[in-house]
């Protein structure tokens, strides 16, 4: 176990921590604001069901790195964490509720900009539509159900003590699913990227249930996460659930079980299928963001009483929190990579050269891209993606989207099918196809990841990406995934 | 969703102990509701025949209900405060108990008024006094009512509500009725200030009963906005 390791590992425990600080206020801050669960009782139920959703469901997110996966060395990804952490927790500080995956990709991008990697436009996009869209579908949808609930409570007529009874209950059971999501949703952006380096191994519980090195990692992430909640996220719930807007109990709860149904209905990729499967008409997927969700919903309720309660001043100081979020976790991890690469000596991230061989003139040809308007460039080898971009933009006759075709297709990458890489391979996690048109390919090498994918596909049926409909969105994304593990697994050391 | 399992909960020991608190409120408003019924009584047993045995048993029973009564609001009020329930109209519901409270305890001081100081009240002022303590035991019953509502159906607190204020006035006049005719009879002046303060007496329960209603009527806009 390497030292190094260890203190790379503080920033994603650091960031656990922050996010339970912040995040927790998304499941309980409505009902602590109306002081109708003490904030004790609060905590340790967010806590619980945290470490259980990590270590149970997120499981299932081991073989994937988590959005810090962008980042290709394990120094770039502490200071991307370690911004993300920060930016967060002095968020959380002031007390305003923010999303910590913006926090991340704001990292992220700080990241790119230091290593010269493109980013990727489609990123600032869905950061800017979680802002407005999320919380505007939140308080439609939290203005109606409210409008629902006051209806049936004003037919049921349930006694004053009941309504209190039912409503806590309420409170409390969404609280506890929320959190259960929070970690299973949450656990591989925090701890996804020391996975590979994971200190633990395996070991069984009475001989019955497995405990991987992965879940052992994830319990250490999810328990820093309840750490974070029981010991700074008073603040935030205090935002939510009182100063933004004096809530009754019932609007708590509308406002939660709001915020639960828009992350729900617009991110479940999991619902999108089973509509597509049955033939019924699908729920367009928009990003949304578990902060941004349940401060719409709070909205929306105060709108539908007629928006005199609303603290505007307050809901300005939110605003202005999502935005400065994900800018000050690029600015930190901007300096910090600086300083982390040029003070202390240590890798922030691997180059990534672009190579415009004969390969890629052929394949790109393919695409339908002029070669002869690359004609300058062939042969030629870029030191990073800002460089090979800077040359793209200097030639004439390439639209946007060839250039685009252009940059992935060049993109280098030194792949070994080294046998001994073959015994780590988990059955469960590819295919027996899989795994023999892999071992097929054994002792071979590639100098492009497509070159790669594509030799496996014409190696099995089971590494085809099947046509980009709807029904097939999960599947080819579970092997796009698989195939980032194969890229990773058996990249050649430089 | 929340409300569509109301009917089925009932016998859920998880909501056991709400539905405890539920029957000790309601067993509060039945000891005021019972001291009321037991006041106008003795007022007329009192009126009829005197400080009798009979009227004596009455005043009792008012006693008894007082302090169980008093009894049952203190163990109401811990709950609340000890389980945090009810969190935004806690203060309410204990505000409202102790006003409720005080109008018991007006019954027992007139009761009791009549029991030690034996007021001669003469035959013409009787029937006034007898209207004037239905009068305020009618008010009280439709606070009672109105209280009920407000736990278990708020929207019919007006329709109580109302009759709380009619029953006051109604207990006003006739209270200037009869101080009006007890200043203006040939009774010595000690005896018709001994009238006096019992009309007073009997006429305080009706208005407490409508400052009662006055509290009432804002913690009920409080929880329907």
């Amino acid at each position: 176990m390497d030292a190094a390791v260890l203190f790379f590992l503080s920033s994603g425990l650091f960031l656990g921590w922050s996010l339970g600080a912040n995040d927790a206020a998304n499941v309980f801050g409505t009902a602590v604001g109306t002081r109708m669960v003490r904030f004790a009782t609060a905590a340790a139920i967010c806590s619980v069901f945290v470490v259980l959703g990590a270590v149970i469901s997120g499981g299932g997110a081991a073989h994937t790195l988590g959005k810090l996966g962008a980042v290709n060395a394990m120094g770039g990804s502490f200071m991307a964490a370690f911004a993300a952490a920060f930016a967060v927790y002095f968020m959380t500080k002031v007390g305003l509720p923010v999303s910590t995956t913006q926090a991340i990709v704001g990292g992220i991008i700080g990241w790119n900009l230091f290593s010269e990697t493109r980013t990727d436009t489609g990123t600032l996009v869905t950061i800017l539509g979680t802002w407005i869209v999320c919380p505007l579908l939140a308080a439609a949808i939290a203005a109606l159900l409210f409008k629902a609930t006051v209806y049936l409570l004003r037919v049921t007529k349930p006694h004053l003590l009941r309504a209190d009874a039912y409503t806590r209950l309420g409170l409390i059971l969404a609280g506890a699913f929320g959190a259960y999501s929070l970690g299973a949703n949450n656990i591989a952006n925090v701890m996804g990227v020391f996975v590979p380096a994971s200190p633990f191994t395996d070991f069984k519980v009475l001989g019955l249930v497995t405990f991987s090195s992965t879940q052992q990692l994830f319990l250490i992430g999810a328990l820093a996460i309840g750490v974070g909640v029981v010991t700074y996220s008073r603040a935030v719930m205090v935002t939510v659930g009182r100063s933004l807007m004096p809530l009754s109990p019932v609007a708590a709860w509308v406002a939660v079980v709001a915020h639960s149904l828009v992350l729900f209905l617009f991110a479940s990729e999991g619902l999108e299928r089973l509509l597509a499967e049955n033939g019924l008409p699908t729920i367009p997927l928009v990003p949304v963001s578990s902060s941004q969700a349940v401060v719409g919903a709070v909205l929306g309720i105060g709108l539908v009483r007629g928006g005199r309660a609303i603290r505007w001043h307050v809901l300005g100081g939110i605003g202005a929190g999502w935005v400065l979020t994900p800018l000050i976790a690029g600015l930190i991890c901007f300096v910090g990579l600086f300083f982390l690469q040029n003070v202390f000596n240590q890798q922030v991230y691997r180059p990534v050269p672009y190579v415009v061989s004969d390969q890629v003139l052929d394949r790109v040809a393919r695409e339908g891209v002029s070669v002869a308007a690359l004609g300058d460039l062939s042969g030629r080898t870029f030191a990073s993606a800002r460089q090979f971009r800077g040359a793209l933009d200097k030639l004439s006759g390439l639209d946007a989207d060839a250039r685009a075709q252009v940059m992935i297709y060049a993109e280098r990458a030194d792949l070994f099918l080294d046998p001994a890489g073959f015994a780590g391979i988990d059955p469960l996690w590819l295919g027996k196809a899989q795994i023999e048109a892999l071992a097929r390919l054994a002792g071979r090498r590639y100098t492009h990841r497509w070159a790669l994918a594509e030799a496996l596909a014409r190696q099995s049926e089971d590494w085809r990406l099947r046509p980009e409909i709807r029904i097939n969105k999960t599947y080819n994304k579970e092997l796009r995934r698989k195939l980032d593990w194969v890229f990773r697994n058996f990249q050649a050391e430089p | 969703m929340l409300p569509k399992t109301l009917g089925h909960a009932k016998n859920v020991p998880l909501f056991r102990r709400t539905k405890a608190l539920e029957n000790e409120i309601d067993a509060f408003l039945d000891k005021l509701s019972q001291a009321g019924l037991s006041f106008r009584r003795a007022v007329q047993i009192y009126l009829a025949e005197g400080a009798t045995a009979e009227f004596e048993e009455k005043l009792s029973d008012v006693n008894t209900l007082e302090s169980s009564a008093d009894h049952l609001r203190r163990g109401i009020e811990t709950q609340l405060y000890t389980q945090t329930l009810i969190p935004e109209s806690r203060g309410d519901v204990l505000g409202l108990l102790e006003n409720l409270d005080s109008v018991l305890n007006l019954f027992e001081g007139a009761l009791w008024g009549f029991s030690i100081e034996t007021p001669d009240i003469p035959e013409q002022f009787r029937g006034d006094f007898a209207v004037l303590a239905d009068q305020a035991v009618n008010g009280v019953e439709s606070i009672v009512l109105a209280s009920r509502a407000f736990f278990r159906n708020i929207e019919a607190v007006a329709d109580h509500m109302h009759k709380v204020m009619f029953y006051e006035k109604e207990a006003d006049k006739v209270s200037t009725k009869l101080k009006r005719a007890i200043f203006a009879s040939e009774l010595p002046l000690a005896h018709k200030a001994h009238l006096r303060s019992f009309v007073e007496d009997i006429d305080n329960v009706a208005d407490r009963a409508e400052d009662v209603a006055d509290r009432l009527a804002i913690y009920t806009i409080k929880r329907t906005v």
